[in-house]
């Protein structure tokens, strides 16, 4: 297989964003996740718990309340006292909608779907009305003296509960009177808290409300008479989050000590039907404060500031005990944040606010050398890494995407409403950084840009469903073509994939397949046939033309474009099937490329392993060893042979954002470790004091 | 634990069933009423016979008679066409209302709160009042030719009626699903796997929220599931539906009478049919969950094939009468699973076993388990049956120890024991030990010694399936029987390991000389005892020039100074005898838990601890004669186990010992031991820090830093 000199880079110092708030659909078994710099992600739970798409997030919008609502329509609400929606096909804001209360701090869509509540700063409670295009101000509830925190509806929609400073207010939704008040003790330990604030409330069909508060309680009140029933000192911290099953036999909260505890409704004794609400069982996968979490038909889900999004499958709803029951913590981004000019060794690391360009070093080891290393060596560097650039951007919008062209000389990103193109200037060690400015008006958002392998070409695919081709000459530009959407679609594409050759370019949606387009005769090619889970990395080989697809099942495909059809091997692999140790790994394919001299590798890699396939050689099944970490050892050629399988894997890297081939020889490993995020990470805070 | 109760047969008046037993048994509108069609031409409602009505000779009653809920009246058909209404009031058939039908009737299907539904032979389904409305009309036909309908069940699902019924054409199977309300009819074809020839014999079905849960009881003994959606995605296509297995083998698949399946809950199922085919007839009632046989009842006097279920109780023709068996599921309760509940038993009834038998082949739809396998097994077992047509030996068994003398029982048990892996192995040895301690309580004199020896070497048995066996032995002092329960037992209770320990210190030498205890324990200490001394005063060199003690334990070390000899001696002989030693080093094996072991341990006489200690202290001074900490011999006591016991020991019992004075040496002796020890590891703790480095280095090299290039091979 040879050996590779790798540059392995653990300075991209990207930090993920806290979690704040997460909703699970259960219809489509979605999950939309919003993190506290605003951006919005949505987790197909179907897919592999893929990450299929996001709104980037805004300075002044911070996400306070998610909500679904009429079905499959996700609704927002946020401290700059707006509602949002947003357009799930398109991948924009549809609209933002001032709720005139002050900031939202809490959110709610009544049961049937067609209303939403709104909790604001000002003590007012709002009820709107999800019309089909947009939402209505329909009237205001009996204001409180204080901020609304949480809110919940009655099953039947008749009544709401609404969670404040110290009290807990039952509402009638007729009459938009408060029906109760029930004041939640401020007592911790003994010792008179200033306040108590109610984090969460739940409001069950059986009348029965559920409060957790900062007091670190879980209370249940029966609302017909505005009593306390039952309460559980569960923390010495605040109780932030709660989540009720649908069938009402089982709820988790989540506290300020990272804890989650979930709570079931069993019989009193074996055999009666009296049940009672007990603690079962508690879970500690966070470090932080668990700002929120999820109860989903198997599943619970847990988020806060610790920025992991975990899944904690409860093994008695779990009805096959296969690879889904196995936990699931997902903390890096599903996309690639990181592009790499081959020609220059320069990386492009892209953050929430700014870029960064850093060039490679060198070490004085040739060739010579490298074949005397062994594995695992470090070779002596001559040359450390450069920081070469800071690139911030001008307002609060947060970067969709960025890339650097191949040869260096070009950067490109978008935000939600500019996009931006640089041309660099290398001057021995200087650089100079100048903006094309007067970028056309149908260039004003990208959801992923990509430079053709000549850097003559730049593709955009705008979150209209458009794809643009730009001429890159010298210092200008030139629009060369758009391809549009298909009537009467109009799902924007999140990836593209350009062959070297220039010739092809392919690009796919989230739902909707892999279209390829003829660049030089700029007509649509070939629709790859339709496949159930999304893409989650593409790339076209050089010479053969073969579009390599990764899906999030992870199921890679070999489609040849020119033939329009799937390659013998892409067949013999889906034949046979892939190595079952494959199919169970849980971090989705993020990047694909080449070997220029071999064409018959391909190299491909998840955060945990990185992997060249060779396609001469045997597929392993499942009988035999898919990864061995060590070298084979008083082995003959014969045996070596034999037990050779395409699948030649590295785990050394890990967590893995980002590798490539910089040249036959060399590769460059983005490593993120988990340590330095949780250094860079607020000290967890036991005792939250209420608006800090 | 699902369980069947005394039955009862409802009339005295014999049935005129025919060959194909009853035509039906039906709910009525009162809880505790049914209606029963025979065969012929008679309608009963019973709970005891309250109601009898008879079509006129010449007619005949094609399909039972059912409650029409809304109205509180019965229907029946007769001769295929004829409709008849009446109520309770009514006495003459022929006088009550009637209506011909323009097609054959199949079945009239009616459940509580919604109109009954008329199946036609055809196929078609009608309102029985959209029916009466126009009694001619025409009725089309949904099935195709030579396709029969077998069989057929009316849902309410989220107050929309469900009809299933299914359909049999050359050997294929079709299901078919209406929604009456929104006349949808969804035709599956019921694919029947692998095994073509397979015949199904039985159907029933449940519903939960989007499935029909469609169980079979198929010709081959198995019991198979097939989930039909009830909202169909596409109601146009003919879908395929797949089986999935169930239950293996829960009746002898050649029997000769017919077999019948009825799903009494989510969980469970009964099964009407010869588990074995030579054996009689038996109602079993199954777990499907946890694949176990939860009750069985057998009925001799054969069956038609033919099971009901309503509201709790279980119909079916026992003979030539119709019997109800009430059946009673109670949420099964760990305590009840671990055999820790004391189950009542019903004197009369036939005892099945109540030791689940996780290995035989009948309850075992596991998956791991391939059907190869447990047909062979099968086969086996059909073999020893038409060996031993009449009693099998675990029968023969049981009976023996019911009333022989210990000599024959011994005799049988080993005979048994030879025979070895028959399927119900674990049933039998666990009937058997049960049966014997049983016997043993009643009658004082009864002490099957080697019997139980023998059964407990099996492996198979566990402190909570005979919690009395240890109670006995213990009663007669049995030390070998304890200890041979102590190492083959893993659930012991702390206070019965504590009982034991009681026993094995205090047990005079001279009865321990005639017992004949396992010594594997237990090594011959007393070789090598020079070889002590020479350890003994290396553990002095081993300090180092300091000597911790100095000041700090003046006072013992002159005591110990006085009679140093005395105490080399003293610790250096076993200070128990062999067979003792054996004893207690069983109960230094046996697991435990110290919160439930301490208080027990405060029982112990003082000078039985006292004793214990110096044993322990023994072990401890043997353990650290060589430098892996263990003792010498095939199974002895671990250097962890000795020193648990230790602080157990002192823990529990410390204000005591120490008040005694021939106990204050060992204390003392003790004490200085794990002082001179401590500084020992003090030092080794040193050595330890220093190699910490080492590890250091290693972590370096691994945690390099922001940036580097290395060399990846792949392989």
């Amino acid at each position: 297989m040879g050996e590779f000199k790798v540059h392995r880079v653990r300075f991209f110092n990207y930090v993920p964003s806290g979690i704040r708030c997460v909703a699970y659909n259960n219809q489509s078994n979605r999950l939309a996740v919003s993190r506290t710099d605003g951006t919005v992600e949505i987790y197909n739970l179907s897919a592999n718990y893929f990450q299929e798409k996001f709104f980037p997030g805004h300075e002044s919008r911070a996400t306070e309340a998610l909500c679904w609502a009429e079905g499959q329509r996700l609704f927002s609400a946020g401290l700059n006292g707006e509602i949002m929606e947003y357009d799930l096909q398109a991948l924009n804001i549809k609209y933002a909608m001032d709720a005139f209360g002050g900031p939202i701090w809490s959110m709610a869509a009544s049961p049937s779907g067609s209303q939403l509540l709104v909790g604001c700063e000002d003590g007012s409670v709002k009820l709107f009305q999800i019309t089909p295009d947009k939402i209505q101000f329909e009237r205001n509830f009996d204001r409180q003296k204080s901020r609304i925190l949480s809110l919940s509806w009655h099953p039947s929609g008749t009544h709401i509960a609404a969670g404040s400073i110290d009290y807990i207010s039952v509402f009638d939704v007729k009459s938009g009177s408060a029906v109760h008040k029930m004041i939640v003790d401020r007592q911790y330990m003994g010792v008179s808290k200033r306040k108590c604030i109610v984090w969460g409330v739940a409001f069950l069909s059986d009348g029965t409300i559920i409060s957790v508060d900062s007091a670190g309680k879980v209370q249940f009140w029966d609302s017909a008479t505005g009593t306390l029933v039952k309460s559980h000192l569960i923390a010495n911290a605040d109780v932030q989050s709660i989540a009720v099953a649908d069938q009402e036999d089982s709820f988790v909260v989540g506290t300020a000590e990272g804890t989650v505890f979930h709570f079931q409704l069993v019989p009193v004794t074996s055999n009666s039907s009296e049940k009672q609400w007990v603690r079962t069982k508690p879970f500690q996968h966070h470090t932080h404060d668990v700002r929120t979490v999820a109860h989903s038909p198997t599943a619970l889900i847990s988020g806060g500031t610790d920025t992991h999004l975990v899944f904690r499958p409860l093994m008695e709803k779990v009805e096959v005990k296969n690879y889904d029951a196995a936990l699931r913590k997902i903390t890096f981004p599903h996309r690639c944040l990181i592009s790499c000019s081959k020609k220059r060794q320069l990386l492009l690391f892209q953050f929430a606010h700014h870029l960064e360009l850093w060039r490679l070093g060198s070490t004085v080891a040739t060739g010579k050398f490298l074949v005397s290393g062994k594995n695992g060596d470090t070779l002596p560097l001559s040359k450390n890494a450069d920081h070469l650039l800071h690139l911030k951007t001008k307002g609060p919008e947060n970067i969709i995407c960025s890339c650097i062209s191949p040869c260096g000389s070009w950067i490109a990103y978008s935000t939600v409403s500019r996009f931006f193109l640089y041309r660099l200037n290398y001057e021995h060690d200087n650089i100079s950084l100048k903006r094309v400015s007067k970028m056309p008006a149908f260039l004003r958002s990208a959801l992923q840009i990509l430079f053709s392998e000549d850097s003559t070409k730049l593709f955009v695919a705008s979150n209209q469903g458009a794809l643009h081709i730009v001429q890159l000459s010298g210092g200008s530009f030139k629009h060369l073509h758009a391809f549009q959407p298909q009537s009467g679609t109009v799902e924007a594409m999140c990836l593209l994939a350009v062959s070297p050759d220039g010739n092809w370019l392919a690009a796919s949606g989230t739902s909707a397949g892999v279209h390829v387009y003829n660049v030089k005769q700029l007509k649509l090619h070939c629709t790859v046939p339709a496949y159930n889970f999304p893409v989650t990395a593409m790339a076209i080989a050089p010479n053969t033309n073969n579009l390599v697809i990764a899906h999030s099942d992870q199921q890679v495909f070999e489609y040849s474009i020119p033939d329009k059809q799937y390659t013998d091997w892409s067949r013999t692999v889906q034949k046979q099937g892939f190595h079952h140790l494959w199919l169970q790994r849980d971090t989705p394919i993020t990047h694909i490329s080449f070997h220029p001299k071999r064409p018959m590798h391909i190299l491909l890699h998840d955060a945990y392993m990185f992997c060249i396939i060779d396609k001469s050689l045997p597929l392993p099944n499942d009988k035999t060893l898919l990864y061995n970490p060590f070298p084979p050892t008083n082995e003959s050629d014969v045996i070596r042979r034999r037990t050779a399988h395409a699948f030649k894997i590295s785990k050394i890297y890990k967590p893995l954002l980002f590798m490539d081939l910089l040249d036959e020889r060399t590769l460059v490993a983005v490593e993120r470790p988990l340590d330095d995020i949780i250094a860079q990470l607020p000290p967890p805070i036991k005792k939250k004091k209420f608006g800090t | 634990m699902a369980a069947l109760e005394e039955e009862f047969t409802l009339s005295s008046v014999v049935l005129s069933a025919g060959p194909e037993g009853l035509l039906g048994v039906e709910q009525s509108d009162k809880t505790d009423q049914f209606l029963v069609t025979d065969s012929g031409r008679t309608v009963i409602l019973y709970k005891k016979p309250l109601g009898s009505w008879s079509v006129k000779q010449g007619q005949i009653i094609t399909c039972p008679a059912v409650c029409n809920f809304q109205t509180g009246e019965y229907v029946v058909v007769h001769d295929n066409k004829v409709l008849r209404i009446w109520n309770n009031e009514d006495v003459n058939l022929d006088k009550v209302f009637k209506a011909t039908l323009s097609a054959e009737v199949y079945r009239i299907l009616s459940v509580q709160g919604t109109e009954p539904l008329v199946l036609f032979k055809e196929g078609a389904v009608r309102g029985l009042e959209a029916l009466l409305a126009d009694p001619q009309q025409k009725i089309e036909t949904v099935i195709s030719d030579e396709e029969v309908i077998k069989w057929t069940k009316f849902f309410v699902v989220f107050r929309h009626p469900v009809l299933i019924f299914i359909t049999e054409k050359h050997g294929n199977y079709f299901a078919y699903v209406q929604m009456f309300n929104s006349r949808i009819l969804t035709k599956y074809t019921l694919l029947l796997g692998q095994d073509e020839n397979s015949v199904i014999k039985s159907f029933t079905a449940s519903v939960d929220r989007k499935f029909i849960s469609l169980m079979s009881l198929s010709s081959d003994g198995c019991i198979y599931e097939t989930l039909i959606p009830i909202r169909p995605a596409d109601p146009e296509k003919n879908q395929s539906l797949v089986k999935s297995l169930l239950l293996k083998a829960v009746v002898s698949g050649n029997a000769r009478n017919g077999v019948a399946l009825t799903a009494l809950d989510q969980d469970h199922v009964a099964v009407l049919g010869s588990p074995l085919a030579a054996s009689k007839e038996c109602l079993s009632v199954w777990n499907i969950k946890f694949q176990t046989l939860q009750t069985s009842k057998e009925l001799p006097q054969g069956t038609s094939g033919q099971l009901w279920y309503y509201g709790e109780h279980l119909f079916m023709l026992h003979g030539k009468s119709l019997t109800v068996i009430p059946y009673k599921c109670e949420v099964s309760s760990l305590a009840g699973a671990l055999g820790k509940l004391k189950h009542s038993q019903d004197p009369g009834t036939h005892v099945v076993s109540h030791f689940v038998n996780w290995e035989t082949p009948q309850g075992c739809g596991l998956g791991f388990q391939n059907s190869e396998q447990s047909r062979r097994i099968l086969r086996r077992r059909k073999i020893e049956v038409s060996l031993q047509p009449e009693v099998p030996p675990s029968k023969q068994l049981l009976s023996t120890i019911m009333k022989d003398s210990e000599k024959h029982i011994e005799v049988e048990v080993r005979k048994f024991l030879a025979l070895k892996q028959t399927p119900d192995f674990h049933t039998v040895i666990g009937d058997t030990v049960t049966g014997l301690l049983e016997r043993c309580k009643a009658e004082p004199s009864f002490y099957p010694r080697n019997c139980l020896m023998q059964l407990i070497q099996t492996h198979v048995l566990s402190y909570s399936l005979c919690p009395d066996l240890m109670e006995i032995a213990l009663k007669k002092k049995d030390v070998q029987l304890l200890q041979l329960c102590l190492q083959q037992f893993p659930d012991i209770p702390e206070s019965v390991t504590c009982a034991c320990l009681k026993i094995f210190l205090s047990i005079g030498d001279d009865s321990l000389q005639e017992t004949d205890v396992n010594m594997e324990s237990v090594f011959d200490y007393s070789i090598n005892s020079v070889h002590d001394e020479k350890m003994e005063e290396q553990t002095e060199i081993l300090q180092n020039g300091f000597n911790p003690e100095e000041d700090k334990c003046n006072n013992c070390d002159q005591e110990l100074n006085k009679k140093p000899q005395d105490e080399t001696k003293e610790s250096t002989s076993c200070p128990v005898v062999q067979k003792r030693a054996a004893l207690l080093n069983a109960i230094l094996h046996s697991a435990y838990s110290e919160t439930f072991l301490l208080p027990h341990l405060k029982d112990i006489p003082a000078q039985h601890i006292t004793l214990f200690l110096k044993y322990l202290y023994f072990l401890y001074l043997k353990c650290s004669e060589n430098a892996t900490m263990t003792l010498p011999g095939i199974h002895p006591p671990t250097l962890n186990q000795i020193m648990d016991w230790i602080c157990l020991l002192l823990d529990a019992n410390f204000t005591v010992v120490v008040m005694m004075p021939e106990a204050k040496r060992l204390l003392i002796n003790l004490y200085k031991l794990v002082k001179s020890q401590i500084s020992v590891y003090s030092e080794l703790n040193k050595i330890e820090v220093s190699f910490r480095e080492l590890q250091k280095l290693n972590q370096e090299k691994n945690n390099r830093g922001l940036y580097s290039i290395e060399v990846l091979e792949l392989f």
